[in-house]
């Protein structure tokens, strides 16, 4: 049947028809869609793992108990999971394993711009890279052939204009592979030195086999063109731009698969045209190649390093032309995204900003708290690195920095990777404070549950963290919670936990305003009379208040009652809306 | 067939999803080739989104770039002026009046620009403005925002009536069809 679907979804119907049994993920833009689609159908068992590593190694011991499994993450999330992916690479697999990754070039939702292909490439693991979601559906099988027949774990890169856009895939039916008998086999599967030695050349051997199998497979394709003078080596969305701008006017060799790739093929493409161009996004690592070679792709079509491509980037580079449009001459404000009001993350950056505290992050709803006026954030860099890093702080300038300094972390990424940095604090002993954003739920991503929700992927009852609990039992005398909405509790804790002579945390606890079983207060209004125009409401930077003509003024439309904003008025011009008795 | 490309913009939680699919299945269910792409993310938080929807006898990109887009159906006029430079020349905006202050205008770091449709036509593009807002209330919900547009779009394709129809069906729960219907008809009269 034909329909229109998203490139993930894609994936996950490949998945799917491959006969995929288990799913361990950590959610991440562009990838999360994937394992949200896989849930739907019944046959895959799926979860959102605490993060990448535990998922793929979860997804590894499946595939060793003989069913084929996969996992999904963001490009950033396979820098957590590197350690089992190179090492995967030598035991190889029982039953297909496929892991996802996918890249954000441009940064839509990532603190970088990182290239994933390097991984291919320094893991010795083969990469597929599909252009629109009908290659998506149909890689993803292929990746499980490939997986056992070369006996390697396969990875399958999106990208985030091939994950978020749909296009027209045939669906098929479901093929159940019988499951793969398990066999204990200490030398493959037991990697330690004298099994790894033994291994190694196996990896190089199965690369060479891999590419030999590329020089015909038609995954790696020669479309012919009227015109010889350039011939034009391209993949994954790149390849849709080049399409777009050339149609069959040039030769195209176009890669899905993006590693090991095919010498012979590229040699002889090469030889076929008059000048090699390589359009590739980001890193130049099909071109580096390619110069390898001595293949030496043409220099005055180079394309730019940073962010993504479009049709119009390589139409100036290939035809230089492309079209212009208009403008008009007022400076168009940014719309940044905020923090949706009510959010409980606010209270707490308006009680750090009030406080003065120097702010190590982290990655989430909650990174907003940097953005003005709140700007109350000093640092974000991974998931986890906060409460690391204000241990380290803390330690480089001793009890004055002590005083004033914090990690702020959300639930799922403390879950994520702030646990072994809590750990280093309880034993390493910085008076640190910690503060835990628990809004119940993974909000950035689009509200995936995960360890400290008590419910699973499907929203059905699950294992449940004790935040508390887990926070005592590793040495922490000082747990406390306090409600975000409350700003006088929240200053009061903060304070305290900064002036104790001892490491602390705070759980800054309310479930985020988006979900569905959370109930509102009536929105607020503002009384035009009392208000006096101070704005000192404006300094938490909720979207429902704006001046309006020298006064406050609430969007009852917006506004979820939650009271922060009331706080900080000085002549009580903040009433409630709901209707008395 | 030429490629044809719509941008959808507007402010993120304005329900361009909706629009995206109904258009999606209108011109798959027309025969063309169909490329619909959007970025989720931090673009949903009140951010500025963007969805291209593209359709022709084969279509390879899945975005649009500037000087492209045959139309451009904004949910709110700012969103209308950020994005005019991917109008083609002969383009057409169609845009709801609705302002919706971003954050840098709330705080007083950036204002407002005024007479947007004004400036717009006055640069040579083609705008069709219209209160969807309004209509969309008239019809029942102000969530009906999409539709409204949607019924505003249909003016300039030359598909029947009931191809729309038929989509609005496909796409739309059953509890809200007569609304969206409602919302539709109005768009498209106003
Ligand atoms: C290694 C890695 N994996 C995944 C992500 C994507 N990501 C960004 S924030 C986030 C989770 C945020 O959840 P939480 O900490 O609960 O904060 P909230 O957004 O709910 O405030 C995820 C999964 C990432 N940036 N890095
Ligand atoms: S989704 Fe939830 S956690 Fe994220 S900004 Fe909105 S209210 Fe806050
Ligand atoms: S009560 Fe105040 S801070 Fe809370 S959502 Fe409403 S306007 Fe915003």
């Amino acid at each position: 049947m034909k329909q229109l679907m998203l490139g993930n979804a894609a994936v996950a119907r490949g998945l799917y028809e491959a006969g995929c049994c288990v799913i361990s993920s950590y959610p991440g833009t562009p990838s999360t869609e994937i394992t949200e689609e896989a849930v739907k159908y019944p046959e895959i068992y799926c979860e959102w793992a605490p993060n990448e590593k535990v998922a793929m190694e979860t997804a590894f011991g499946a595939c060793l108990a003989g069913k084929r499994a996969f996992c999904a993450m963001k490009h950033v999330g396979l820098n957590v999971a590197a350690d089992p992916l190179f090492t995967m690479s030598y035991t190889g697999v029982n039953a297909g394993l496929v892991i996802g990754v996918a890249d954000d070039p441009g940064m839509h939702s990532s603190q970088n711009e990182q290239d994933s292909r390097h991984y291919a490439r320094a893991a010795k693991v083969p990469m597929l890279e599909p252009s629109d979601s009908a290659e998506a559906l149909e890689f993803a099988k292929l990746a499980y052939e490939l997986s056992e027949q070369f006996d390697t774990p396969v990875l399958l890169k999106m990208c985030t204009r091939v994950a978020h856009s749909q296009s027209i895939v045939e669906t098929a039916p479901r093929v159940e592979p019988a499951v793969k008998p398990y066999e204990k086999n200490i030398g493959k599967y037991v990697m330690m030195p004298g099994n790894a030695i033994r291994r190694h050349p196996f990896v190089e051997e199965r690369t060479r086999k891999l590419q030999a199998w590329a020089e015909t497979a038609s995954i790696d394709r020669v479309e012919p063109g009227r015109d010889h003078k350039i011939g034009i080596v391209t993949s994954s969305t790149s390849y849709q731009y080049v399409k777009e701008v050339c149609g069959d006017t040039y030769p195209i060799l176009k890669l899905g698969m993006i590693w090991p790739l095919p010498d012979q093929k590229l040699i002889d493409f090469a030889r076929s045209v008059e000048e090699l161009v390589v359009v590739e996004e980001l890193d130049p690592i099909v071109s580096n190649y390619c110069s390898a070679l001595g293949l030496a792709p043409s220099g005055e079509y180079d394309l730019p390093r940073l962010g993504e491509l479009s049709q119009n980037i390589v139409a100036d580079r290939l035809t230089h032309t492309f079209p212009m449009g208009r403008t008009i001459d007022d400076p168009i404000p940014p719309r940044p995204p905020v923090m949706c009001a009510g959010c409980p993350h606010r209270g707490l950056f308006y009680t750090l900003s009030k406080n003065k505290c120097t702010v190590l992050g982290d990655i989430g709803c909650y990174t907003l708290g940097a953005v003005a006026p709140l700007s109350a954030m000093d640092m974000t860099l991974c998931m986890g690195a906060s409460i690391s890093a204000v241990h380290g702080f803390n330690k480089a300038r001793g009890a004055e920095a002590e005083s004033r300094t914090v990690a702020v972390i959300g639930d799922s990424t403390f879950m994520h990777s702030g646990l072994t940095g809590l750990a280093n604090i309880a034993y390493n002993q910085s008076n640190s404070t910690v503060i835990i954003l628990d809004n119940s739920i993974t909000g950035m991503t689009g509200h995936q549950q995960n360890p400290t929700t008590g419910r699973n992927i499907k929203g059905d009852p699950a294992g449940k963290i004790d935040l508390e609990a887990l926070c005592r039992a590793m040495g922490f005398e000082r747990v406390r919670v306090v409600d975000p909405y409350d700003l006088k509790a929240t200053d009061a804790a903060i304070k305290e936990e900064l002036a104790a002579a001892a490491p602390s945390v705070i759980i800054s606890r309310r479930p985020c305003a988006l979900l569905k079983y959370v109930e509102h207060s009536a929105p607020l209004a503002v009384d035009p009379v009392k208000c006096v125009g101070c704005r000192s409401c404006m300094k938490i930077g909720c979207p429902a208040i704006s001046i309006k003509g020298g006064k406050a003024q609430v969007d009852a439309t917006l506004c979820v009652g939650c009271g922060v904003c009331e706080q900080l008025c000085g002549v009580k011009a903040f009433r409630s809306t709901k209707k008395e008795g | 067939m030429e490629t044809k490309n719509i941008m959808i913009v507007g402010v993120g939680g304005q329900g361009s999803l909706l629009a995206s699919k109904l258009l999606g299945h209108l011109l798959m269910e027309q025969g063309f080739d169909v490329k619909v792409s959007e970025v989720h993310g931090m673009s949903q938080r009140g951010g500025s989104v963007v969805t291209y929807v593209r359709y022709g006898s084969k279509v390879s990109s899945p975005v649009i770039d500037r000087g492209e887009a045959d139309y451009i159906v904004s949910f709110e006029l700012l969103e209308a002026a950020r994005w005019l430079s991917y109008l083609k020349p002969d383009g057409q905006i169609v845009t709801s009046t609705q302002q919706i202050d971003p954050m840098p205008v709330i705080t007083g770091a950036a204002s407002y620009p005024e007479d947007l449709v004004e400036k717009m036509r006055a640069a040579g593009a083609k705008v069709d403005a219209l209160d969807c807002l309004a209509l969309a209330e008239e019809a029942g919900s102000a969530k009906a925002v999409n539709i409204v547009l949607m019924g505003r779009l249909s003016h300039y394709f030359d598909l029947p009536d009931e191809a729309w129809q038929k989509s609005l069906e496909a796409i739309v729960p059953p509890k809200f069809l007569e609304l969206n219907k409602r919302a539709f008809e109005l768009g498209k009269k106003a």
